[in-house]
């Protein structure tokens, strides 16, 4: 028999079970599952049908169960947006980055935004001077939160060569998720350290900068306002 | 770029506003009195020295005068340069701004205000123009400490520590 995946006749899907109570909640999921596929399952495979451990490797085969946290940190994690910018020249590897050879569109890295607005990473490729901090902090401030930055080469996580009067590391002003070293760093470093940043966000996903700073409840618009 | 003969009747030109020359490895410098570098600059450039190409700030420390400004000048049909100097003290840096007749030297001599202090007089808009507005002191004097930051990562910052003990 053929079955339509849309119930013509009532809420009651076709796949669903009527009045069969002695049926459990997986065969229930599973035939929630089976109606989104289209009704495929026929014959001898049919889930109502399966007893035991037939039954429960057929769950297995089929269903992967998992938190929405976990979910959204995963796209998260591989959705980055960084921010369109480069302060020094850093920002040549950070272009190669995303260029054909190293191409971070692999990972889902490559919609560089143009608006602070839109994005969600800020990569600080170059040295930052004491009057570049406050505008780099203000456009950090403008960011959407779950926000993380990237303090990409020597200079902004160390101040490197140019240790003086003139600049101002990166931790002073910002909280930084991922160092990544070199002067410059190549494109593939760079990679390496948004790909921590993912591992960092897909394993811990709580730990955002709020936490590790003692920033809870500074956010301007508090949590569930 | 004059001979040494050349630059000594330029100085000799130039009257008591010359305080001294130097001919060094075909570079002809002049030192010349601060209060009469406007007057200088004109006359060089009525003997065709039309190009102000730098102005750039010295820090002489420990001698006095200590502070220093720099004049190059470059005849473009002669393909002939000048260098004129002249040094003022620390306590007083004050030199007449020749912005007014070289438009280029506006913010060149900005620049000299931000890094070395020095003051030009009859300058517009004498504000710093690479460091912060805030910012103290003057950064390329070499009494100025040489700056700079310990490193501190998140990993190292003090209340990261603690919490992690």
């Amino acid at each position: 028999m053929k079955r339509d995946p849309i119930a013509p006749d009532g809420a009651a899907g076709p796949g669903l079970p009527g009045a069969e109570g002695q049926r459990d909640l997986r065969v229930q999921s599973l035939n929630a599952r089976q109606l989104l596929r289209g009704g495929d399952l026929e014959g001898a495979n049919q889930p109502a049908q399966l007893k035991g451990a037939d039954l429960d490797r057929f769950v297995a085969e089929r269903v992967l169960t998992t938190t929405l946290d976990k979910t959204v940190a995963w796209a998260r994690s591989n959705s980055f947006f960084p921010l369109a910018f480069g302060l020094a020249c850093c920002a040549m590897e950070q272009f190669h980055a995303a260029g054909p050879r190293m191409d971070i569109a692999r990972f889902g890295f490559e919609a560089f935004r143009a608006s602070p607005r839109q994005a969600d990473l800020i990569i600080l490729a170059g040295r930052v001077s004491i009057k570049m901090a406050p505008i780099i902090r203000r456009l950090y401030d403008q960011m959407l939160e779950p926000k993380w930055a990237i303090s990409m080469g020597a200079c902004c996580s160390s101040m490197g060569v140019f240790n003086n009067y003139a600049l101002v590391p990166a931790d002073k002003f910002l909280p930084v998720d991922v160092h990544v070293p070199g002067c410059p760093p190549r494109p593939e470093a760079l990679m390496h350290g948004i790909l921590k940043l993912r591992k960092m966000v897909q394993d811990d996903p709580d730990r955002g900068w709020r936490e590790r700073y003692d920033a809870i409840g500074t956010e301007e618009a508090p949590s569930g306002a | 770029m004059p001979d040494a003969t050349g630059l000594e009747l330029l100085a000799a030109e130039l009257g008591d506003a010359t305080l001294e020359t130097v001919y060094f490895r075909e570079r002809a410098t002049l030192l010349v009195d601060p209060a009469q570098i406007r007057m200088v600059l004109a006359a060089l450039r009525a003997k065709g020295y039309g190009f102000l190409a730098s102005v750039h700030g010295v820090d002489h420390y420990p001698e006095e005068p200590r502070l220093g400004v720099v004049y190059e000048l470059l005849d473009m049909s002669r393909v002939d340069r000048i260098t004129v100097k002249l040094r003022v003290p620390v306590d007083a840096p004050r030199v007449e701004s020749v912005a007014e007749d070289w438009p280029t030297a506006d913010h060149q001599e900005r620049e000299v205000y931000d890094m070395f202090g020095v003051l030009f007089d009859g300058h517009r808009d004498l504000r710093r123009i690479l460091m912060p507005e805030d910012y103290e002191g003057h950064p390329q004097r070499r009494d100025f400490p040489l700056g700079g930051e310990p490193v501190i990562f998140t990993r190292t910052e003090a209340r990261w520590l603690e919490k992690r003990e």
